[in-house]
């Protein structure tokens, strides 16, 4: 498909899209797709989709970005700035790229390399790590558009800024979209970004986002996944942050086929701090993995990582954390933790929580759990009059909840929370707009 | 009294390696490498049976095709496993009946040592199977052991006169083709200890068997298993040494451990392989399959060790629990010094119902020693009602060191509860400010935080073994303070 596909690639794509295809293609084919002998996808297999056979694809038509615009966000009282992604594509038109109230500019990676291509230069491509996963540079060589987000220098938007990431195609297709988010020193960002599928065919995403957060800068970031069981979303990001920034990253899965969620976050300058938090509910023959590994190469930096997933039915689910802490730097608080519940006999849950540590003046710590809900709280709700199913719920409410009451955009949370909670009923936890019945 | 302080000041504080000596003593070598003529060479200096010598070549033939693992957290340089070699015994008259056919040359090394072979001597009641180098030099209390039922000798003494046993359970626990290092001891392993408790009978003192290497250049390569027949108990100790040497010489040994219904099998180790000088030159390569499995119905493997030893551990004592209602137990202390290095932790495979499994383990690393825990706890499907606790502990002494924490928890079975904690820090300075003031030097404060934070696991120990382990942790991090 890459060689095939090259004209059109090279003739619609920017330039500095182009000047590391060939490199990263040559690396892709050099490691593959990566197998369960890969460490960090042991528990997670991508045969079934990635070894269906994906229609070619390099740009919506415009009618579909006519029923695209159809979609719209339900979230009660949520103020947000909203923009819809199809396919990982923009639409054409005014909304290429444009500046908020407040300085900062949003818009499509085509319209940004033309803009700023020297900051595009800098950031594009450059904090990208592990290579033993063939999936990033797959990326590297097929994406040619995706988000980009640039906060000048203390430039502060109030409102966060929500991104749709709309699938609607009548093929199954492979989506690659590539998206950088530069936020300058004493600059704030806080995005949203919501996944949803809106026709039945498989789809399959492959997104990278790279973060750079500049010094004393803030950046959250929440994703919200609820697609069908016919799509895989695998998103690698990576976050990278200087001297006394802040970054948090929340990723609530509650729906999906396969999903798998890389963060990295790299704590490259001092007194910084990072957050990694993640939920997942999964039933049917969903897979849900999350990865996430916080770097700690400069001192007196803090970091958190908090993982939950609820199983049912014969769901699977994956945890591999890492803290990894170099040499010089000392002062490390670092806290990571994984608790599951499985709900059915043929649920699974398979988890690697780790520290790699080479400082000494250091408080790392980790803890991971896997079992059912506590006998006792359920004993103690039941006499009070509760009953079972009703305590159960609220046990497993209580226990969604500590990752959901970090999410930082108070409207969201109540929605969220209101997902998990039909979710956790057996209701349907979709937007009411869906198209697709997927339940 | 003063004196007597100064003396234990000076034990405790003198951080050599106590044990490096070299016997001198006449030893039969083969040439160095690894062939099939060289397999079939040892096979028949231990004059085996035919079944025994087709065990070797079929786990050799498989080795030709196997390559050294690389996922483990170590630096270790390539090991020409030709430049190895693979049987050296010391020379001594046919099969020694009593004491005084045993050179006392011999004798002396292992009095040296500790290790008493006359029984009259022995205090504490331990039987003691005693392996220099490629073979069993002596075992003691045979006959006390024997009246009882229990077989307690060398391996090469099981294949044979008790081959039906040895038969039935080799490899039953780690097969020839479990991984690089047991498929190699498989092919060349010399000897090692056997034991078999019979049903019902609780082992009435501790079994033991002490490794010593002393030959340059050797490798070696022992096998010990040890089957616990029903509702029997033993607790069985092992400690080893090496000569001081700038080479580093090869270990590569292989543990079963059969529990049947209602046994119960304590395995101690006390590791003490030679570690390498400051410079990280020399010590040890431990590379070491252990694995018990709880065959019955409420049986037992208890692990504890104490590694303090070796250049480079790999080491993972691991427990199968297959029996329903059956229990594994890993207590581990490692601690790393200099340019040490240690990969160790354990396997927890909860097969059965109601299957328990206790982790704990306590790292120490200091000066540029690498320590990392790594784990695996698996609850199977069929593994109703499975519990395991895990602790992985680092302490690090010094910013040059590290400490790493790898567990592995998959889980297949909604009625399980699995559990993991691990923290890292380093001595606490209000911990050592504390000491001081009450005139403790800081050196002594360490060496009294660091015994307090092993606690846990040394007293899982036998008493000999506690306080001899209490004290290698001391020397072993001698030098390691400031």
């Amino acid at each position: 498909m890459f060689d095939t596909g090259r004209d059109t690639f090279l003739k619609d794509s920017p330039e500095i899209f182009n000047r590391y295809r060939k490199s990263a293609f040559d690396d892709f084919l050099r490691l593959g797709i990566p197998d369960r002998k890969n460490e960090a996808y042991k528990y997670t297999n991508l045969e079934k989709f990635l070894n269906h056979k994906y229609d070619d694809y390099f740009f919506p038509r415009p009618e579909d970005f006519r029923e695209a615009e159809r979609f719209h966000c339900e979230v009660e009282d949520l103020d947000v700035w909203n923009m819809v992604l199809l396919n990982g594509f923009f639409p054409n038109g005014d909304k290429g790229l444009v500046m908020l109230p407040g300085g900062i500019w949003v818009g499509s990676m085509r319209y940004a390399v033309k803009q700023f291509p020297a900051l595009v230069e800098k950031h594009y491509n450059r904090y990208i790590e592990d290579g033993s996963d063939g999936l990033i540079p797959l990326n590297t060589a097929l994406a040619s558009d995706g988000l980009f987000i640039y906060a000048p220098k203390n430039t502060v938007y109030t409102k966060p800024i929500q991104i749709v990431n709309l699938l609607h195609s009548d093929k199954d297709i492979f989506v690659q979209d590539r998206n950088l988010v530069v936020v300058e020193e004493g600059a704030q960002l806080s995005l949203l970004s919501c996944d949803h599928a809106i026709s039945p065919q498989r789809f399959l995403t492959n997104t990278i986002t790279e973060v750079y957060v500049g010094r004393n800068a803030r950046f959250e970031i929440i994703r919200v996944q609820n697609q069908h069981n016919n799509s895989g979303k695998i998103t690698h990001t990576f976050i990278h942050q200087e001297r006394d920034s802040y970054a948090s990253s929340n990723n609530i899965s509650l729906h999906g086929g396969l999903v798998r969620n890389a963060t990295w976050h790299h704590l490259g300058g001092e007194n910084s701090e990072t957050h990694s938090y993640g939920l997942f509910l999964a039933d049917k023959e969903q897979h849900i993995a999350n990865f996430v590994k916080v770097d700690h190469t400069a001192p007196n930096c803090n970091s958190t990582q908090l993982f939950k997933g609820v199983l049912d039915d014969n769901s699977s689910g994956a945890f591999n954390g890492r803290i990894m802490v170099h040499k010089d730097a000392q002062k490390t608080n670092a806290y990571q933790s994984n608790n599951n519940i499985i709900l059915s006999e043929t649920a699974r849950m398979d988890t690697k929580p780790q520290l790699e540590i080479y400082a000494d003046d250091v408080k790392c710590s980790h803890g991971a759990t896997v079992g059912q809900l506590d006998e006792n709280a359920l004993f103690y709700l039941r006499s009070r009059g509760i009953d079972a199913r009703e305590a159960r719920l609220m046990l497993m409410f209580g226990f969604a909840h500590e990752v959901i009451q970090n999410i930082p955009i108070e409207a969201l949370r109540e929605r969220i929370d209101d997902l998990v909670h039909k979710r956790l009923r057996g209701e349907l936890s979709r937007c009411a707009s869906c198209a697709v019945q997927c339940n | 009294m003063e004196k007597d302080q100064d003396k234990v000041l000076n034990e405790v504080t003198s951080g050599e390696y106590k044990y490096g000596f070299v016997t001198d003593i006449e030893t039969e070598v083969i040439p160095k490498g690894l062939t099939e003529d060289v397999v079939r060479l040892i096979s028949a200096k231990k004059e085996e049976p035919e079944w025994m010598l087709e065990f070797r070549l079929k786990a050799f033939r498989h080795w030709l095709t196997m390559k050294m693992p690389s996922w483990a957290h170590l630096k270790i340089p390539v090991i020409d496993f030709q430049d190895i070699i693979y049987y050296a015994a010391p020379v001594q008259k046919k099969g020694p009946d009593s004491l005084s056919d045993v050179d006392p040359e011999l004798l002396k090394t292992f009095d040296k040592l500790g290790i008493p072979l006359e029984e009259q001597k022995h205090l504490t009641g331990v039987a003691v199977d005693a392996v220099m180098d490629s073979i069993s030099v002596k075992t003691t209390f045979r006959e006390t052991l024997a009246e009882m039922g229990i077989i307690f000798c060398s391996f090469s003494e099981a294949v044979r006169e008790h081959p039906t046993l040895v038969q039935k359970y080799l490899a039953s626990v780690v097969p020839y083709t479990d991984n690089f290092f047991a498929t190699l001891n498989s092919a060349v392993f010399s000897d090692g200890s056997f034991c078999y408790i019979p049903k019902g009978v609780r082992c009435p003192m501790e079994l033991s068997t002490y490794f010593r290497i002393n030959t340059l250049n050797t490798g070696q390569f022992e096998r010990t298993l040890l089957i616990a027949d029903e509702e029997s108990y033993v607790s069985y100790l092992e400690g080893c040494t090496a000569p001081m040497r700038d080479e580093n010489q090869l270990h590569a040994a292989v543990v079963e451990i059969v529990a049947e219904r209602g046994a119960e099998v304590k395995y101690s180790t006390v590791q003490n392989w030679y570690p390498g000088d400051k410079e990280g030159k020399g010590g040890i390569f431990n590379f070491v399959t252990k694995r018990g499995i709880c065959k019955g119905d409420d049986s037992k493997i208890s692990w504890t060790q104490v590694e303090t030893g070796s250049a480079v551990t790999w080491k993972y004592p691991s427990c199968i629990l297959r029996g329903n209602n059956s229990t594994g137990e890993f207590y581990s202390v490692a601690v790393t010094n200099n340019y040490q290095q240690a990969d160790t932790g354990t396997k927890m495979i909860h097969i059965g119902r109601n299957t328990k499994s206790t982790i704990v383990s306590k790292g120490i690393s200091a000066g540029f020693g690498q320590n990392s825990y790594r784990g695996l706890v698996k609850v199977l499907g069929k593994a109703a009602g499975a519990r395991n606790f895990s602790q992985c502990d680092s302490l690090l002494l010094g910013d040059k060191c590290g400490a790493h924490t790898f567990p592995y928890i998959e889980v297949d079975n909604p009625t399980a509860i699995v559990e993991h904690e691990a923290t890292t820090s380093r001595i606490g300075e209000d911990q050592i400010f504390y000491c001081n003031q009450r005139g403790i030097s800081t050196e002594d404060a360490i060496g009294l935080i660091v015994n307090g934070y092993a606690r846990e696991v040394i007293n899982k120990l036998p008493m000999e073994f506690a306080v001899e382990a209490q004290k290698l942790l001391q020397i072993s991090l001698e030098g390691s303070v400031g």
